[in-house]
């Protein structure tokens, strides 16, 4: 029985995508058969961010129509053997495709891929419709802002009246330093407000911008950097390993700051 | 670092940190969200409660608080209405006392 687990945030550039490429190498890397499928029509990025853009001859649309077989639109990950990416159309809108064609693309690609990644995309309107379609779980991902927070919560809700009851939510983009100077949420504030139980913190970190870049997700570095570590952990809470939360903050507790501190409270 | 420290020193009157100034926008924007009401129709059921419950007992409608509060992702709807006394005969069908009605203003 395989996991299909839909990604998603209501609020676009919170790191939907770069969680799910990063969640995905992690999972197969640890020995698992995995599909990511990129819901987002029209603005198709996973690609990118796997760095397989060159390597894209059809998409879901194709396979949908049946144009091409599901297998021919499948494209293999050239690092990580057990992971494949279903590409989104760029030339067309989400209005194309419909919810009923999404579970039937997922329940055929749930025969050969234990873990099935469906990237979201912004917004509450079709294409997340279409996204949380063929979803059994969902990863909601939100940054420490006050919009992030916001619209994750729109989007818990609307999973929830999607019948969705498996939501754990992913914060992205923790500064420890703000934070300790009371100028960013914290992990618990999000958590208080959002009241979803928590499956990820990964920090703000400049290397994943760098991994974007060449179309390296971090997690296959070979010295894993913090956000690195991060995603590893939340695969493996994916399994059911109980993994203690980095504690982003102790690095952050020295003497300047707690002066820093004691002048502003 | 020295003119960093003295820029923060400088910045400790400010009154509430945007970390705590976040959370409690965030929490009232959600509850409203959560429950679906628009702050119209908020307002609107928060007169038509105060004037039923004037039928019954005296309020002091200045005092009188409320508010949606979200816990859990339960949204509950908190009244407080202080009562000045309770009126001598309660009659449900009475009409609505004038007090209460253009006390809203």
């Amino acid at each position: 029985m395989s996991r299909i687990i839909v990604i998603t945030s209501g609020k676009g550039g919170v790191g939907k995508s770069t969680v799910t490429a990063n969640l995905g190498t992690a999972i197969a890397q640890r020995g698992h058969q995995v599909a990511l499928v990129d819901a987002d029509f029209g603005l198709r990025n996973l690609d990118l961010l796997l760095g397989l853009e060159n390597r894209v001859v059809y998409t879901a649309i194709e396979a949908i129509a049946g144009e091409c077989r599901l297998e021919q639109a499948l494209v293999k990950d050239k690092r990580q053997p057990g992971l494949v990416l279903l590409p989104a159309a760029q030339n067309r809108s989400k209005e194309t495709v419909n919810p009923a064609q999404m579970r039937q693309l997922v329940s055929q690609l749930s025969q050969n891929y234990e873990y099935i990644l469906i990237d979201c995309p912004a917004g509450i309107e079709m294409g997340f419709r279409n996204a949380i379609a063929p979803a059994q779980e969902a990863i909601v991902v939100t940054t420490p802002e006050v919009a992030a927070v916001r619209d994750a919560d729109r989007a818990v809700g609307l999973l929830e009246a999607n019948n969705i009851r498996i939501v754990n939510l992913v914060i992205n983009r923790i500064k420890p330093e703000m934070v300790q100077m009371n100028d960013m949420m914290s992990v618990e504030d999000v958590l208080e407000i959002l009241a979803v139980p928590l499956l990820g913190i990964i920090p703000d970190d400049e290397r994943v911008i760098v991994a974007s870049n060449r179309g390296e997700p971090l997690v296959l570095d070979e010295k894993l950097s913090l956000p690195a570590i991060a995603f590893n952990n939340i695969a493996r809470r994916l399994e059911g390993d109980k993994v203690p939360f980095l504690d982003l903050m102790a690095a952050h507790n020295n003497l300047l700051n707690r002066i820093r501190r004691f002048f502003r409270s | 670092m020295i003119s960093e420290l003295l820029e923060q020193f400088f910045r400790w009157k400010r009154p509430v940190n945007s970390r705590s100034e976040a959370r409690n926008r965030l929490k009232l924007v959600i509850a409203q969200d959560r429950s679906g009401l628009s702050s119209e129709a908020l307002e609107a059921m928060r007169k038509e409660i105060l004037e039923v419950v004037a039928r019954y007992v005296e309020i002091e409608p200045s005092e009188s608080e409320f508010s949606l509060e979200s816990d859990d992702r339960m949204t509950a709807l908190i009244a407080n209405l202080p009562i000045k006394r309770v009126r001598p005969q309660i009659e449900p069908d009475s009409p609505i006392p004038s007090e209460a009605s253009d006390s809203e203003e």
